[in-house]
This record gives C-alpha cells, structure tokens and sequence, in this order.
C-alpha cells in the first residue's frame, strides 16, 4: 500500500463488475463521468420508495453516489465548495442501495460492518475523497444540476459530472478495509 | 465569511510542518491536497471547506459597554444570516433537532456571552463542521483514575473518531469545572493559535505527551493511515469539585476556523 501513491487508475462511469473487481484498497483512482450527489435526507427519501415498491427519481444501476452537500455556489461558478461528508450516517440505507445495483460511494469516514457486507456480496466499492478539500474537488466538477428533490437545498439530488476527481479505494470487493489496515500499519504501540 | 474562506497562517504551518514530518506518501499527497486548497480558498474567496459550520461566537463584552438599540444576541444573528447568505455559505442549521427542517440562513448562533472588565467589545467567530464536531466526547471520571484516565479517554476518543474528523485534526481537551464547564473549556482551548502550549508548565507537558500518544495511533491524514493524526493537543483545565474529574474531548478538522474583531 505504501507505495501505491504514485501510481492513479482511471475509471468512467457507469462502472462494470469485471472493472471494479481489480481495485484493492489504497489504489488511487481518478474518477470520470456522472457521478449523483446524496446525504442522509436524501437517502431516506429514496429507501421511503424502495419499501413501498415504488421507482426511484434516478436510475442508480451501474453508478456512484458521492455523498455531499455542497455550499452554494459563486456567480459564475458551476457548483460552490463540495467536499465529501461523513458516509457513516448514510449506512443505514446504503446497503438497500448496492443491493439495487448501486456500485460506488464516495465519501469519508468508516463504513458499518453492514455496509462492508453488501460491498464485498453485490461488488461495489467505497472511495476516501479528501475531506476539507472542498474548494479542490470542485475544481473537478464540470457541470451539476438538480435531479431531485430542490426542496432539500444543498441535500438534494444533483447530477455532477467530473473530470479526473481524486479518490483512494477504502472497501474493495474482497472486504478489504484501508482504515484498519493503514492505521495499523504506522501504529507504533 | 472571512474565517471560511482564509485558514490560518498557524494552521498553514503546521501543515507545512506536517508535509515534512509525514512518511506515509498517501497521507504526504493528502496534506498537500489540504494546503493547496487552502490557497484556491483564499485565492478565490470561496469555502475551504463545503461544511461552513454551525457559527459559534464567543462574545467578550466590557462591563462599561453600553448596547444601544436592540439586543446583542439578535445582533448576532443578523450578522450570521448576512455573512451566509451574501458569502455564498452554506446554511446547515435545522431549527428544531427531531424536526429538522433548515432554517435558511444558518442562524440561530450558539453565543457564549463573558463579562470582563473594560470598555471594549472583542468577538471571536469559530465556525464549527459536523464531522468533527460530532466525534467529540466527554466523560464523567473518578478522581482516582487521574492523568492515567484522563490520556486513555483523550487517545480512546481519538481512535474512535479515526477517519470521521478529518485528520490531521487539532484536540481540543478541557479537564475539570463541571460537566458544561469542561466542555466549553474543550471548544475555547481550540481558539488558541494552533501548537500555542499551555502556559501551565505540567499541562504543557501533558498536551505534549498526549501529542505524541495520538500520533503514535497510526490513524495518520484522513485515518488512511500514516505519523501525522494531530497537528496539536490544546489542554485547558479549571478547578474540579473534591467528588470530580469531568474530561471533555473536542475535536476540530484541518480546516480549524477563528477570526477575531475587537470593537
């Protein structure tokens, strides 16, 4: 892993098994293409529907949710600050989700054993992006609207595409985990 | 606005500090990352980061201060509503916990009010994310477990926050006084200039050695792993009641935000 800096992967949405299956925690990919925004109120929205038989507002089949609320943006700026949040509040949906066909998450912070379970079963991946570097990632961001829900302001459903978007592998489809296995790595007790 | 749009010369720093000190290359790629967004921030005056926070304000009004024309904590809260609202930040405040529906322009402020002497008016604005502020914690100890318990509840919340707070993150740790007491001694440790030691001889040492501790976790730059988990360990401590040891853990991202205006 600790040499793996070096080395990015390019990878364009929609994303198929056969290419995720390759990625190992700690590879650095660079992400392209359309990528649908969602944080918990969102999540709930969506899981609402999925229970009571009804179809989603986006087809997630094949496709990445980055998890971000981001600020408003600038005049002239396609989208303002747009850092990833904290995917734990997102776990208790997440797995209906790659269940449906969800194959990618980005975000930040530890997945529940639940969340790992249904990565490593349908072969999906969950990618690190750099928290706080807001302003850099969305740099990334060529276009974005709103898909849906508006009502939910910075939480609703926004269609981004991106440009070469900086990620590191954090859950592969083996049931890897980069958290446990970098921190134990560089722990000296 | 200012206070999101412009980090620190302190936190720069220490960034830069931690750049050279970081042998993980990961974690070397991500604390450049943070640096050179901090430059795209202040270069183009937008958020350094998308959380701009709930606006906590510490107001430290003299006791010849006269506030004519309204209320101090309503003028508060206008200047939080504009500063969101013409600086393009987020607004991330519902207005009713269980509810949760957004209130629009990220009022209402969390104000703490202090009384000291003088004619001045000094207001500190630390604009606080979610992801950190969410891993912080506070414990009740007995006084029997002292500094032993004290370092093992510090390095125990650290390591449970892991990636959440987006490390490398600075500690904020307030020992003693009571239960609220202890916690806001933990939030007001986080306004000094990052790395500032306590000027307590033995509680300077204590944040060096909790310092150490922490970065020995291994948890390293966005808990991917590497030497750099904390940039600093700020301790404040108040007298404790003989029954007490309370111990308050409050930590704040890189993007650790203050800005200061005395009038």
């Amino acid at each position: 892993m600790k040499n793996m800096a070096m080395t990015k992967i390019k990878l364009t949405t929609p994303v198929t098994d056969a290419v995720l299956e390759k990625l190992r925690i700690g590879q650095k990919v660079l992400l392209n293409g359309v990528l649908y925004t969602g944080r918990d109120a969102a999540h709930k929205k969506l899981v609402e529907l999925l229970d009571k038989g009804q179809e989603l507002p986006v087809d997630l089949k094949g496709q990445i949710i980055y998890y971000v609320g981001p600020s408003p943006a600038k005049p002239g700026q396609i989208i303002g600050s747009a850092g990833p949040t904290t995917s734990g509040r997102m776990d208790l949906y997440a797995p209906k989700l790659i269940a449906l066909g969800l194959k990618g998450m980005v975000g930040k912070g530890k997945r529940s054993p639940e969340v790992i379970k249904a990565i490593k079963q349908y072969k999906a991946v969950y990618f690190a992006a750099v928290g706080g570097a807001a302003a850099l990632i969305s740099k990334c961001i060529k276009k974005c609207e709103v898909v849906a829900y508006p009502e939910l302001g910075p939480e609703a459903i926004h269609r981004l595409e991106v440009e070469d978007f900086p990620v590191i592998v954090v859950n592969d489809t083996l049931g890897g985990d980069l958290y446990e296995e970098g921190t134990k790595i560089y722990a000296t007790r | 606005m200012d206070a999101n749009y412009f980090l620190g010369q302190d936190m720069i720093d220490a960034l830069q500090g931690a750049y050279d000190q970081e042998i993980s290359l990961t974690g070397k790629e991500i604390i450049q990352q943070i640096i050179d967004n901090a430059g795209i921030a202040k270069s183009e005056e937008v958020p350094m980061c998308q959380d701009t926070g709930f606006a906590v304000v510490f107001v430290e009004l003299g006791q010849d201060v006269h506030i004519e024309g309204g209320s101090l904590e309503d003028a508060i809260n206008e200047g939080v509503r504009r500063g969101y609202t013409d600086g393009y930040l987020r607004k991330s405040i519902v207005g009713h916990p269980l509810e949760r529906v957004n209130t629009g322009d990220n009022t209402p402020a969390v104000v703490h009010l202090k009384l000291v002497p003088g004619d001045k008016l000094k207001i500190i604005v630390a604009p606080k994310g979610g992801g950190s502020e969410n891993m912080s914690a506070i414990k009740m100890l007995k006084p029997a477990e002292g500094v032993e318990g004290v370092k093992q509840f510090v390095l125990d919340t650290v390591m449970a926050a892991g990636p959440n707070p987006c490390p490398p993150i600075v500690v904020g740790v307030g020992i003693g006084g009571t239960f609220e007491k202890a916690a806001l001694l933990s939030k007001e440790s986080l306004l000094r200039a990052v790395g500032t030691p306590n000027p307590r001889p033995e509680i300077a040492e204590l944040e060096k050695e909790l310092f150490d501790s922490i970065n020995n976790l291994g948890v390293g730059p966005q808990g991917l792993g590497g030497r750099i988990t904390a940039l600093a360990v700020h301790v404040n401590i108040y007298p404790a009641h003989i029954a007490s040891l309370p111990v308050a853990v409050n930590i704040n991202c890189h993007a650790s935000r203050h800005k200061e205006v005395i009038l």
